[in-house]
């Protein structure tokens, strides 16, 4: 019982996570969005039972993934500051 | 408004679409052909526990081997793009007090953790690609906390080339010692005793590489993008 209550409470978060990363004003926002959308996406793995898919995606997809985002997001940030001056 | 309109309507059609795959889904009780001779091989042919490292490094290890490359081909492309121009252009900000202390505390920790992941791939959950980005995550902790650490790139393309070339060699070593057919097949390596560390043939070895191979790359690619790039 408690797995299935588990199971919607990180679909419900997962959901609007994904709607958030969509419709967020700041791409910070977006990225970090996207970043709890893996990670609830992890923990609904190792509920059903997958450990090792759920291992790599929390390392890769919530991890490494958010943080190569965010320096992608800093390179563009001071390109088109450079570009203005 | 005839725009929302549409997009409605084609949302509504995928819908319909995916009710088959809804109201058809019932969970298997039993594995198919396929599957079951997967997992009754893991335990009989290669004497190890967790089948999912037993498909991804034997069943399917030349698959293995591609995706290896493939992540060895976009790290390249982001080294050949972002390469700096000058090592002094590079300045960061330095990490808190906090950040600071728990680097220098969880990083050997961490690291010691994603070799424990790797080099344990064939007994526990986990194997050579989460341990290498674990390990690269320490590197990344310890690059955002000091703004002066740095460490060696020559190590590091000389861990990535041995543990790629170490890869290609226990394949064919397969290859030369059991026969055709063998390309990638640890048994040439005695499977030893059910269930401990050196057990399972070569597969130990192809996951530490593999495992140093994907820490390298991950840790080269997180260093060529938090510097430069600012000023091309």
């Amino acid at each position: 019982m408690i797995e299935i209550i588990l199971t919607i409470v990180l679909a419900v978060i997962s959901l609007m996570a994904a709607v958030c990363a969509v419709r967020a004003k700041s791409t910070l926002h977006a990225v970090i969005a996207s970043g709890v959308v893996s990670l609830s996406a992890s923990i609904l793995f190792l509920l059903v039972a997958a450990p090792d898919v759920a291992m790599t995606e929390a390392a890769i997809g919530s991890g490494l993934t958010t943080v190569v985002f965010l320096y992608a997001l800093k390179h563009v940030k001071q390109n088109r500051r450079d570009s203005d001056d | 408004m005839i725009k929302y309109m549409l997009i409605i309507l084609v949302l509504i059609g995928m819908a319909w679409l995916f009710i088959p795959l809804a109201t058809e889904f019932f969970t298997p009780d039993q594995a198919n052909m396929l599957a079951s001779s997967y997992v009754y091989g893991t335990a009989t042919d290669l004497n190890m526990p967790n089948a999912v490292t037993s498909v991804v490094v034997t069943y399917r290890g030349l698959d293995t081997l591609g995706e290896v490359t493939v992540l060895f081909l976009a790290t390249a492309g982001v080294g050949f793009f972002l390469r700096r121009k000058n090592q002094s252009a590079c300045q960061r900000r330095p990490g808190s007090e906090v950040l600071k202390s728990g680097a220098n505390l969880l990083s050997p920790l961490i690291i010691m953790f994603g070799i424990y992941i790797f080099s344990h791939g064939h007994l526990t959950p986990g194997g050579g690609f989460p341990g290498g980005v674990v390990m690269a995550s320490a590197l990344l902790l310890l690059l955002m906390a000091n703004e002066n650490y740095s460490f060696s790139h020559g190590l590091i393309n000389l861990t990535e080339t041995v543990s790629g070339l170490g890869f290609v060699l226990i394949g064919l070593a397969g290859l030369l010692l059991l026969g055709l057919n063998h390309f990638l097949d640890p048994r040439w390596l005695g499977l030893g005793q059910f269930g401990k560390l050196f057990s399972a043939g070569a597969i130990p070895m192809i996951y530490g590489f593999i495992g140093l191979k994907v820490g390298a790359e991950m840790s080269g690619l997180l260093d060529s993008m938090q510097c430069d790039g600012g000023e091309q």
